[in-house]
C-alpha cells in the first residue's frame, strides 16, 4: 500500500452531490494519474463537512486548505497547483464574510471554531463505505471494551452517569430507557435506531448515517449486549436513498468481521441488524406510531403505558433510539462517563447537532457544545443573516417547537431552557428567519405541514389544527377579527392539552409562540389589513408611481386580466379590483414605477 | 380523487405475486411489499390492491388504508418526469412557494397532477436535506439547487423531447 503525501477529502453527502462532488471526484483521480501522482496523492469521499452553504467542499490533508464551490472544472488547478507545485488556489478558498479576507485552514474558520465534534467525530474525515477507516479511528473498540470486559449493568451505568439524553427531541435520559428494557424478563427484545427524520429542515440523522454508517451499528450492537436483544431495526426514510445504500455496505462489512453475528469478539453475545423503510409519515417518528409502522401498519400512535421497552415491536421488549444519540454511544464508553459530563449544562450534557438553515449566511450542520448561546450560533458560526437583514426570530424543533426572538439570543441553548423559553430542542432543526418573513405566515405554514401529517386518530388534533389553519388562513387574506386571536389560543391550548402524542401535543406551539412574540403582526393583518413584511398576497396594494412611469405599456401588457390602463407615453393606473396581485407588472417594469404597499 | 380504472395483464398480476412470495406473504411486510410493487408500476391503483390484499390474506381495506397514510406511495401515475418541490421550511422562507406557482403556470397543473402528454407531473416533498441549495427542485433523480422561478422555463425545456 503506498504512503499517500495528499489527501483530498471530498464531501459526498447529498447536499454536494446535488452541486456535481461525483464528477469533481472522478476529474480529480483522473488529474491525479495524469500527472502521475497516484502513489503521491489519493481522493477520498467521505460524509458530510456540515458546511452545505459553500458546497461542493474539497480539503486537502494535512494542511486542513479548504476549498468551496469546487466546479468538475476545477479539479485541473487543484491537481496541477497544489499537489504538484504546493500553491493555494486562492480563488476557490473561502473569504470570510466580516473581513473580507482569504481563509486558507479550516481550523481558522468561524464556522468550526466553536464546534466540538463528538457525533459527528467522523462526518467529512473517513471514507464511510471503507470499515477500515472507521476501524483506524477506534471504530469497534467501544464494542469490544463493553462485550469482552463490562457486565451490561456496568455499561448501562457508565451510559446513565454520562448523562446522555435522547437526541430525538424528547430528552429523555438514555441510560435509563437502557435499564428499563433489560429489567423486562423475555425471551425476545429489539434494539429499534430511529431513523425517520421527519422534521422538514433538519437533516443530521442523515448526515450521520451518509458519513459514518457504523458509528450507529456499532452504538447498536452495544444496545443490544446492555438491554439483552439480540435483533437490531433501523427504520429509516425512504426518502433517503444515499443513507440507505451506505448503511446496506456497512452492514455487510461489519458481518464480514464479525462486528455482527454471532459469538462477536469470541463471546456467546450474538446481534445483527436489519433495515426496515418509512413511507413518508411525519408522525411515525413517535416511537409508538414507528413501531406500528414496522409492523405493516399505519403509523398511529397508542397510549403510553405500555412503553415500548415493555411492550414494543410484536409486542416485545423494544428500546428505541435515535441516530444522534447512538452516534455518541462509542465515545462515551472509550472516553468515560466524566469526560462526557464536563461538556455540557448541568442538566444538558455532551453537545448537540443542529441543522442551521435559512435566512443565515453559513447554512449547514454544526455540533455545539449545550449552554452555547443562541447568538453565537447565528452570528459567529452562521456567519450572521443574509445579505446584512435584520434577524427576526429562529424556530428550533420544527413544526413542534416555537419562535425564540431577540430578547432570548442569549439565553444558553439546553432542553430546559428551550422549553423554559416557549420552545424546544425537537431533533435540532434551526431556521432562521428575517425581517422578510412574515410571522403569521410561518405560523400557517406550520400548521399546514401538521394538519397534512396529522394521523387522524384524536379528534383535537385532526380537527382542531385544520381549524387554526382556517383562522390563520382567514387572518392572512385580510379577514380576520379582533375575537380570532383569543380563538387561536384558546384552541390551540385545548389540543395541546387532549391530544394522545407529541404530535399534537406540540402542534399549536408555533402558532402560540408567534402570537405571544409577534402580536403586532397579528394585529396589522387583522386591524389594519396590512402585512408589515409584504408576504401575504392578499393584503398587498400594487400601485404605480405618476413620477417613474413613462408609459411604456409593458405592464399593462403584462398583466393577465386586464387590470391596468393607460395610453402609450401616458402614466398606468392599476385598477385594484381587477388585480389579482401576480407580480407580473412589477417584475416586467424597468422603471421601478410599480410599488406594492 | 380521480379514479382511474387499470386492467391488469395476467403477467403483471404475476409479478405482484412473485414480489409477495418473496416476502413470504406475510402480514407485516406490507409497507415492504408496497415499496416493491410501486417501484415496479410506479403507482398503486386499487386493482393492483386487491391483488396485494388477496396474497396476504388481508383486507383490501387495510392495504388501502396503509397506502393512502403514507404520502411516498401514490395512487395516481406519475410523469415521466416527476417534478418535486422541497417545502422543507428552509425551501419555504427562501422561497419555494414561488417556485411552485411558476411550475404550476408553466406546465398548466396542479400539485399532485399530470400533464396530458404524461410527461411532468408536480408533487411537494418535505425536505430532501440539501437545505444549502434552498430551494431546491427535482426533476427524476436530478436535484437543482438555488431554484429562482425565472430558471423553471430552461429547467423543464431541457426534458421537453426526452
Amino acid at each position: 500500500m503506498s504512503e499517500y503525501k495528499i489527501h483530498a477529502l471530498v464531501c459526498g453527502g447529498t447536499g454536494c452531490r446535488a452541486s456535481e462532488s461525483d464528477k469533481v471526484i472522478e476529474n480529480l483521480q483522473t488529474e491525479i494519474q495524469k500527472q502521475g501522482l497516484s502513489d503521491f496523492a489519493q481522493v477520498i469521499k467521505t460524509g458530510c463537512f456540515g458546511f452545505c452553504e459553500k458546497g461542493p467542499i474539497v480539503k486537502l490533508i494535512p494542511d486542513n486548505t479548504f476549498y468551496t464551490q469546487v466546479k468538475p472544472g476545477d479539479a485541473r488547478e487543484i491537481v496541477e497547483e497544489h499537489i504538484v507545485k504546493g500553491r493555494k488556489v486562492e480563488r476557490l478558498l473561502y473569504t470570510a464574510p466580516d473581513s473580507d479576507e482569504k481563509v486558507s485552514d479550516s481550523k481558522s474558520m468561524n464556522f468550526y471554531k466553536k464546534q466540538i465534534r463528538i457525533a459527528l467525530r467522523n462526518c467529512g474525515i473517513i471514507n464511510p463505505e471503507d470499515i477500515g477507516e472507521y476501524i483506524a479511528r477506534d471504530g469497534y473498540e467501544a464494542l469490544g471494551k463493553v462485550i469482552t470486559s463490562m457486565t451490561p449493568e456496568g455499561a448501562i451505568k457508565l451510559i446513565k452517569d454520562s448523562g446522555l439524553r435522547g437526541r430525538g427531541g424528547g430528552g429523555f435520559p438514555t441510560g435509563l430507557k437502557w435499564e428499563l428494557t433489560r429489567k423486562v424478563e423475555s425471551d425476545v427484545k429489539y434494539v429499534v435506531c430511529n431513523a425517520d427524520e421527519g422534521d422538514p429542515g433538519a437533516f443530521m440523522d442523515r448526515s450521520i448515517l451518509e458519513g459514518d454508517p457504523h458509528t450507529v451499528l456499532e452504538a447498536m450492537a452495544i444496545n443490544g449486549y446492555c438491554t439483552g436483544a439480540s435483533h437490531g431495526l433501523i427504520y429509516i426514510r425512504a426518502e433517503y436513498p444515499l443513507a440507505i445504500e451506505r448503511l446496506k455496505i456497512a452492514i455487510k462489512q461489519a458481518r464480514e468481521f464479525g462486528f455482527l453475528g454471532d459469538n462477536i469478539f469470541g463471546t456467546d453475545f450474538c446481534f445483527d441488524v436489519e433495515m426496515r423503510y418509512g413511507a413518508g409519515a411525519f408522525v411515525c417518528g413517535e416511537e409508538t406510531a414507528l413501531i406500528h409502522s414496522m409492523e405493516g401498519n399505519r403509523g398511529e400512535p397508542t397510549l403510553k403505558p405500555p412503553f415500548p421497552s415493555v411492550e414494543g415491536y410484536l409486542k416485545k421488549p423494544t428500546n428505541v433510539n435515535n441516530v444522534e444519540t447512538y452516534a455518541n454511544i462509542p465515545v462515551i464508553i472509550n472516553k468515560g462517563a466524566e469526560w462526557f459530563a464536563a461538556i455540557g449544562t448541568e442538566k444538558s450534557k455532551g453537545t448537540k447537532v443542529f441543522a442551521l438553515a435559512g435566512k443565515v449566511n453559513n447554512v449547514g450542520l454544526i455540533e455545539v457544545p449545550m449552554g452555547i448561546t443562541l447568538r453565537e450560533v447565528i452570528f459567529e458560526i452562521g456567519g450572521g443573516i443574509k445579505e446584512g437583514k435584520k434577524f427576526k426570530a429562529v424556530q428550533t424543533g420544527g413544526p413542534s417547537g416555537g419562535c425564540l426572538v431577540e430578547k432570548d439570543l442569549d439565553t444558553p441553548i439546553d432542553y430546559d431552557n428551550l422549553i423554559a423559553a416557549g420552545s424546544m430542542m425537537g431533533s435540532g432543526g434551526m431556521i432562521i428567519m428575517d425581517e422578510d418573513d412574515c410571522m403569521v405566515d410561518v405560523a400557517k405554514y406550520f400548521l399546514d405541514f401538521t394538519v397534512e401529517e396529522s394521523c387522524g386518530k384524536c379528534a383535537p388534533c385532526r380537527i382542531g389544527n385544520k381549524r387554526l389553519y382556517e383562522l390563520l388562513d382567514k387572518i392572512t387574506k385580510g379577514n380576520g377579527e379582533q375575537a380570532d386571536i383569543d380563538r387561536l389560543i384558546n384552541l390551540g391550548n385545548v389540543i395541546k392539552d387532549t391530544s394522545l402524542c407529541g404530535l399534537g401535543q406540540s402542534s399549536p406551539n408555533p402558532v402560540l409562540s408567534t402570537i405571544r412574540n409577534f402580536g403586532h403582526e397579528y394585529e396589522a393583518h387583522i386591524f389594519d389589513k396590512k402585512c408589515p413584511s409584504g408576504v401575504c398576497k392578499a393584503l398587498m396594494i400594487y400601485e404605480i408611481v405618476e413620477e417613474n412611469c413613462v408609459g411604456c405599456t409593458a405592464c399593462a401588457r403584462a398583466c393577465p386580466v386586464g387590470a391596468i390602463t393607460g395610453e402609450r407615453k401616458e402614466v398606468h393606473k392599476i385598477d385594484p379590483t381587477l388585480c389579482i396581485k401576480c407580480g407580473a407588472c412589477e417584475d416586467r417594469c424597468k422603471f421601478n414605477a410599480v410599488i406594492v404597499k | 380523487m380521480s379514479r382511474i380504472k387499470v386492467e391488469l395483464k395476467k403477467d403483471q398480476v404475476d409479478k405482484i405475486k412473485e414480489i409477495c412470495k418473496a416476502f413470504d406473504n406475510a402480514e407485516g411486510e406490507l409497507i415492504n411489499v408496497l415499496h416493491k410493487v410501486q417501484g415496479t408500476f410506479g403507482y398503486l391503483p386499487a386493482e393492483i390492491q386487491e391483488v396485494v390484499a388477496q396474497e396476504l390474506t388481508i383486507p383490501i381495506a387495510k392495504v388501502y388504508g396503509v397506502v393512502t397514510f403514507y404520502s411516498f406511495f401514490t395512487m395516481l401515475p406519475k410523469g415521466k418526469h416527476p417534478i418535486s418541490i422541497c417545502t422543507g421550511t428552509a425551501c419555504y422562507v427562501r422561497g419555494a412557494e414561488k417556485v411552485l406557482d411558476e411550475i404550476k403556470k408553466v406546465l398548466k397543473i396542479e400539485v399532485g397532477e399530470t400533464t396530458a402528454d404524461g410527461k411532468f407531473s408536480i408533487s411537494c416533498l418535505r425536505c430532501v436535506g440539501a437545505c444549502g441549495l434552498a430551494p431546491v427542485v427535482m426533476v427524476g433523480e436530478k436535484t437543482y439547487g438555488r431554484v429562482a422561478p425565472e430558471m423553471i422555463k430552461g429547467i423543464i425545456a431541457e426534458y421537453a423531447d426526452q
